[in-house]
């Protein structure tokens, strides 16, 4: 493997360019070089790993038992790819993708490393941007002392760092266990965890339990569950939140079987699930669709993972919520595919070698569909019932408004909701508004997330400067379109 | 007792939503039929200026209406404030076309004077800058700007609460806003119109063509012509930032936000929006090179809209001689005029006669006769 | 707001301020994590109603975490690796234009 350490390094194009270092991007990376593909592993992050396997090269963290085994097989992914020959920028982002109108089927991708841009040219790109945490909006979560689950572990990985007073724990899936137990087991102070699993979820969720029996989930999932409720406060069947406090976090209130209970706290973690990163996906063009099961917009790929646009495979959770083990099973079937695009392997070939890894797959996935059935949130923390909850984090726009907006001003989606509220319009570019403006949008109207749409996003997909994007290539028509 | 609206509204983007505010405002009972979500929106995708500096370039008529919408925009502003508490932030300042080369300066000014050296435009202000001076009025320009025409006529607003202002006046006076009700077919039926689409139909008295690039297949059902064709922009925004540019450029503006637009391209690309990376970098280039101080800011947003553009590029007004009762509004200048459009277009409309100071946007300018 | 665990291996330590406050933190940390673990609760206060605010998910993906690093604003913290000698600042409210050279 061949680090990057400045932009000037990189070539002027790849075979295949893979976007993100999570278990997808680093599995299929280090199989497309392996299969003889020109790669290029692009990552914004400064060590590879992604969220699941965040930090597995670099963590502070001695003891094996607080992480968990199943973190420290990420080791072997990094190590595979690091084996191979493929390319690894770090601290890397990727901002754009377009077509190469100079040389049709192909790609040009801005890249931004240190301050620095440049175009680089690939002919098939695989975007391995994974999931991010569902948003979780209740009145007071924008107040410092609330975060998600997810960053108390990138936390505990990456630093290991735990909340260092009372923590309230909330939410609802198999990560918000996972965390309790991980936290409590070094140390933290735990002073009750919340679950918000609606119980009317069991009844939907039974027809997927023999599968779920026979996954590797049961048994983890069985253990995480006990383990959390032994030793710590559960509270089940609780059907509201609202985090309080004068310019940071300082108590939680929670609604369970028709009482109030309120927790004096410094951090509240909350977690409902994660969802596809679409951001990347949608603004190259790719089609989605919302899944039901899921509940979440995902891209719409064939058998190899490949989008709807030509040359642009989605592996890994980012193209629907599958877990770090069946991501790199993802990752591999995409490198695959991406290889016989490029003329490496037959057709004949390509099945061959993905055959196994499809019956790897089939495995891993066995046991999820009860898993989304279950964990799937009450409609009170997909749209929030109080209208002064914020919705819009960046443009500070509330729930009231947006229901405003889509009964009396006719706003029948959230682009047009964009355009009258600036939801959308800051720099998370809708990742922590868009499901939520999208299920106010249903609700109020009365249809559903699929009927009404989701955001159109544009490059830049992270934040790049004028500075940059005024030192990249122009072209004479590009002068004439402008100088006029 | 009729539940049809006296006006149907084809489009509820800036235009449409200009339109019906004026009709309702003198009495009408008006319908808006407008797509939906993910529609071509001009009215989401423009500069924000209320600008009349160098317009009219071959049709000093067209001049005259920017002008009088510029001035006339003050008073629109104030009534939508009042009417919804909403502030659309109008200013006019100025506004000025900053030149990064002498070449450049000297075909502008060469231009604003032909256009500005016979009647009625004789009487419209602007100066010549150097860069001095220019940079005395705007001291955060680059070394690069060799200097500037300015206008005391130009001014900005924020388009996009205008856009919503609009809808909410509308909504507030009773007019009937219709989305996913796109007009499939317009047809004459007792003395007024029947507009069916997937939806359902809609039967109305007069009908006026406010549907942006959609008007070109509407207005030959009406026995009108309006033949409008996309022209693609792109804008880059940045993020917010403290204010420090009151004025709007021609190709670089301020919002009251924060956050520093970026423009603008022109091309031809039929019905594609799809955001060009060199583009951007020309645009990019030129806006650090006006404002230096630009540099370090980080792009948070791109787009690329469609501009509404008739074959000369102005505005196309007309009413339906077979048709009667059928009116077609369409420009690419639809918040410049919107003063216009609200204030005197709509009231014109309703009482049955356009205006003689449109008679040049009529599309009959188009037909060439074929022999003399 | 947060504390490093026992049993940590070791690590450089690296000195920075924070709005002139001079603090330390462990090497590989981001600038977010630096700051948690030195209990700042709030990075910045918003551009649209100047309310304080804090990292929200650590990841990228919310951009709660802006703050000022080396005269630079509106930076991912998150994202940051710390640096010796490193000058954070609270983000104010909206990105403050530094003057460019002419």
């Amino acid at each position: 493997m061949t680090p990057i350490a400045s932009i000037e390094q990189l070539a002027e194009s790849y075979d295949l360019l893979v976007v993100g270092a999570g278990p997808a991007g680093l599995s299929a990376a280090a199989r497309a070089a392996e299969l003889g593909l020109s790669v290029l592993l692009a990552d914004e992050n400064p060590a590879p790993g992604g969220q699941i396997y965040r930090a597995v090269t670099t963590t502070p963290v001695k003891n094996r038992a607080i992480l968990g085994e199943d973190y420290w097989r990420g080791a072997d992914i990094v190590a595979r790819f690091e084996r191979s020959q493929a390319t690894y920028a770090p601290r890397c982002t990727v901002w754009s993708i377009g077509p190469d109108e100079t040389a049709p089927g192909t790609f040009e991708l801005g890249l931004s490393l240190d301050g620095k841009a440049r175009i680089i040219g690939a002919r098939q790109v695989i975007l391995a941007t994974g999931a991010q945490e569902r948003p979780f909006p209740i009145p007071g979560w924008t107040l410092p002392g609330v975060m998600t689950a997810g960053a108390a572990q990138i936390a505990l990985k990456s630093a290991g760092a735990i909340p260092s007073g009372r923590t309230v724990v909330a939410g609802c899936g198999p990560l918000l266990y996972l965390l309790a137990g991980q936290l409590a087991a070094a140390g933290c102070q735990i002073a009750a965890v919340l679950d918000t699993t609606p119980s009317a979820n069991w009844s939907k969720a039974l027809g997927a339990i023999p599968d779920f029996l026979r996954s590797p989930y049961l048994a983890k999932g069985l253990k995480l569950m006990l383990a959390a409720r032994r030793k710590l406060r559960f509270v089940s069947g609780v059907t509201g939140l609202t985090a309080t406090g004068e310019g940071k976090l300082a108590t939680v209130q929670f609604e369970q079987g028709g009482r109030t209970g309120t927790i004096a706290c410094e951090t509240l973690l909350v977690h409902q699930g994660v969802i596809p990163s679409v951001n990347f996906s949608n603004a190259a063009g790719c089609a989605h669709d919302f899944d039901g099961e899921q509940h979440a917009w995902v891209p719409r790929v064939d058998a190899w993972f490949a989008s709807t646009v030509p040359g642009i495979a989605i592996a890994g959770d980012g193209a629907g919520i599958g877990g770090a083990e069946s991501a790199a099973l993802r990752g591999e079937i995409a490198a695959v595919g991406a290889a016989s695009q490029l003329g490496k392997l037959n057709e004949t070939e390509r099945d061959r070698q993905a055959a196994p890894i499809r019956a790897e797959l089939e495995k891993k996935l066995r046991g999820r569909r009860f898993l989304d059935l279950l964990y799937k949130p009450a409609p009170q923390f997909l749209a929030p019932p109080r209208d002064e909850t914020i919705v819009c984090r960046c443009e500070e726009v509330t729930a009231g408004q947006v229901r405003d907006a889509a009964s009396r001003l006719g706003v029948t989606g959230p682009n047009q909701m964009k355009a009258f509220l600036r939801c959308g319009m800051g720099p998370c570019q809708g990742r922590l508004c868009g499901p939520t403006v999208v299920e106010l949008i249903a609700e109020t109207r009365g249809t559903t997330p699929a009927e009404t749409g989701y955001y159109r996003l544009r490059p830049p997909i992270k934040p790049v400067t004028l500075a940059e994007l005024a030192a990249l290539p122009q072209t004479e028509a590009s002068v004439k379109a402008v100088v006029r | 007792m009729s539940t049809e609206p006296d006006v149907a509204v084809i489009g509820g983007g800036v235009v449409g939503g200009a339109i019906a505010l004026g009709l309702a405002r003198n009495g009408a009972k008006v319908a808006i039929l407008d797509e939906g979500d993910t529609a071509f929106r001009a009215s989401r995708g423009n500069f924000a200026l209320v600008w009349v500096q160098s317009k009219g370039f071959g049709m000093p008529d067209y001049a005259l209406w920017s002008r009088r919408s510029a001035e006339s925009w003050h008073e629109l502003a104030a009534s939508l404030t009042g009417e919804t508490g909403i502030d659309v932030a109008h200013s006019q300042p100025g506004g000025f076309m900053l030149c990064l080369s002498q070449e450049e300066l000297d075909k502008r000014v060469d231009a604003m004077r032909r256009l500005h050296n016979s009647r009625p435009l004789t009487d419209f202000p602007y100066e010549v800058l150097d860069h001095a001076e220019t940079k005395r009025r705007l001291p955060a320009i680059g070394k690069d700007v060799v200097g500037s025409l300015y206008s005391p006529l130009d001014g900005h607003v924020n388009s996009l609460k205008l856009f919503r202002a609009l809808r909410e006046a509308t909504v507030r006076r009773g007019v009937d806003y219709r989305p996913n009700s796109p007009a499939e077919n317009i047809v004459p039926k007792d003395g007024g119109f029947a507009i069916t689409g997937p939806w359902g139909e809609l039967r109305t008295g007069k009908v006026v063509l406010c549907a942006g690039l959609g008007n070109a297949r509407l207005a030959p059902m009406v026995g009108l012509d309006a033949p409008v064709k996309p022209s693609k922009g792109q804008i880059v925004v940045t993020e917010k930032t403290e204010p420090f540019l009151h004025n709007p450029m021609v190709t670089v503006r301020q919002t009251d936000e924060g956050g520093v637009m970026i423009g603008d391209s022109q091309e031809d690309r039929g019905f594609d929006t799809v955001v060009g990376q060199p583009i951007l970098s020309t645009m990019a280039e030129r806006a650090v090179k006006m404002f230096p101080r630009l540099a370090g800011l980080n792009v948070v947003r791109t787009w690329s809209a469609l501009r509404v553009m008739s074959p000369d590029g102005f505005p196309i007004y007309d009413q339906s001689e077979t048709h009667p009762g059928a009116f077609v509004v369409t420009c690419h200048s639809g918040v410049t005029l919107a003063a216009n459009h609200a204030l005197t277009l709509a009231p014109a409309i309703l009482a049955g006669t356009l205006p003689e100071s449109v008679a040049s946007f009529t599309a009959r300018r188009f037909h060439v006769p074929a022999h003399s | 707001m947060f504390r490093p665990i026992a049993d940590l291996a070791a690590r450089g330590e690296l000195s920075f301020t924070f709005d002139g406050r001079p603090l330390t933190a462990r090497a590989g940390d981001t600038v977010a994590a630096a700051l948690l673990v030195n209990g700042i609760t709030a990075c910045r206060e918003t551009p649209v109603s100047d309310t304080p605010r804090a990292p929200y998910c650590l990841m990228g993906v919310c951009f709660d975490c802006l703050i000022v690093i080396d005269g630079i604003g509106n930076r991912q913290g998150c994202l940051v690796p710390l640096a010796e000698g490193m000058r954070i600042e609270t983000q104010h409210g909206r990105r403050h234009l530094t003057e460019a050279a002419e």
